[in-house]
């Protein structure tokens, strides 16, 4: 009976442990594999990784419109993706805002600005939001630079100066796609900066 | 005494050497008159002019002096930036509880991570409008890297973002959100406790 009852009690657990998981352990850390998309970019078009012809690698960019970080980031967002799209890392600009909570931020509004600023980037919209919980995205502009079979390996900031470009010392993301190319282990996993929250749909 | 130079310049000069040296004395004395009566205009005045706070900057090693025990002063460090829609939308909240718990060992910073360059063109002017009680800071390093684990190893960086610590009891509790007065209260009531 005891047996039984402690049993009962292991299975409970684990119940309880396997339910609340997600919540517990939210988004993916390095190592972690991560799971393909498929998301409308600016231009009406449905893409995933998996499209993108020779890649060797991934720099997946959740950004936005509206953020001043993000928009103090757009340049070298753009500079990124002209410096490593034609090595076989490109730039995937994600936007995971909810339209409603940030305005300036809707799919119209990102066609606007991919227009203005030409980017040379996909910029898909993750209406849903499905992507960047998977992720586990919580601000713009956070960056995972995957390798060529979507295994996380740099997580965070782009650069260690947001405000200024030129009071840059460390290029975190230039710095783990560089390693990555040259078959290195990426020094400088994962890092943090100051964002803006990603704007969850109210539910 | 009056210098009267124009009618007879030659008498009355000699009469006096001041007149020599300031040939205008009731002028300045009148001058001095009104400025005196300005400056106590001003200071009779200035209490009750609305004084905007002067933001202090701080560097990262700050963070481990508003953690360490304090007595049993409980802090309610809240990260902020002008810019930041839920935080302004939180900002009232944080000012209730300055205004609450004044004279009980409560404190609240409010700790400004706007871009360097838009502290006086944007943070000044918006602490003055907002008539901000709570101490406002500027975080003055330009590398986030450095500093977010240290306020808690939980943060991703996100804004906004609070703190309540009170290291004499072992109260840290962190928020990665946006907070209500509701919630905050409670969490100061237990801090407190």
């Amino acid at each position: 009976m005891k047996k039984l009852l402690s049993l009962g009690l292991f299975m409970l657990t684990a119940l309880v442990f396997t339910a609340f998981r997600p919540l517990i352990g939210t988004g993916y850390g390095i190592g972690d594999t991560a799971a393909d998309f498929k998301l409308t970019n600016v231009d009406g078009t449905q893409h995933s990784l998996a499209g993108i012809q020779g890649a060797k690698g991934y720099i997946v960019v959740f950004t936005c419109n509206a953020c001043p970080y993000a928009q103090a980031y757009e340049d070298r967002i753009i500079a990124l993706h002209k410096k490593y799209a034609p090595l076989g890392f490109s730039v995937v600009a994600i936007n995971p805002n909810d339209k409603n909570m940030q305005p300036g931020d809707s799919f119209d509004k990102m066609k606007d600005r991919a227009k203005a600023k030409q980017y040379p980037f996909l910029y898909l919209y993750d209406e849903t939001q499905e992507v960047a919980k998977n992720y586990g995205a919580t601000r713009t502009p956070h960056v995972y630079v995957l390798d060529a079979t979507r295994t996380v390996r740099y997580i965070g900031a782009i650069d260690d100066n947001s405000e200024d470009p030129s009071g840059v010392t460390e290029k975190y993301v230039e710095n783990a796609v560089d390693a990555l190319l040259a078959g290195k282990e990426v020094a400088t996993k994962e890092t943090k900066a100051i964002g803006c929250s990603i704007k969850w749909r109210k539910s | 005494m009056v210098c009267k130079k124009s009618l007879e310049p030659g008498k009355n000069a000699a009469k006096s050497g001041l007149c020599r040296i300031w040939p205008n004395l009731p002028a300045i004395r009148a001058f001095l008159v009104v400025m005196l009566r300005l400056l106590l205009l001003l200071l009779l005045v200035s209490p009750f002019a609305s004084t905007a706070q002067d933001i202090v900057f701080v560097k990262a090693d700050e963070i481990a002096r508003w953690k360490a025990p304090a007595g049993d002063t409980v802090r309610v460090i809240n990260f902020w930036a002008t810019w930041c829609q839920p935080c302004v939308a939180e900002l009232p909240a944080f000012e209730k509880i300055t205004a609450e718990y004044a004279g009980r060992p409560v404190q609240v910073i409010l700790v400004c991570t706007d871009f360097k360059r838009d502290v006086d063109t944007r943070v000044r002017p918006f602490v003055k409008k907002k008539k901000l009680r709570s101490r406002v800071v500027f975080m003055d390093e330009s590398n986030p890297n450095k500093w977010i684990d240290s306020v808690s190893p939980e943060w991703s960086g996100a804004i906004p973002a609070t703190l309540i610590v009170c290291s004499a009891k072992g109260v840290e509790r962190f928020f990665e959100q946006q907070l209500d007065l509701e919630t905050l209260r409670k969490e100061v009531e237990a801090a407190l406790r």
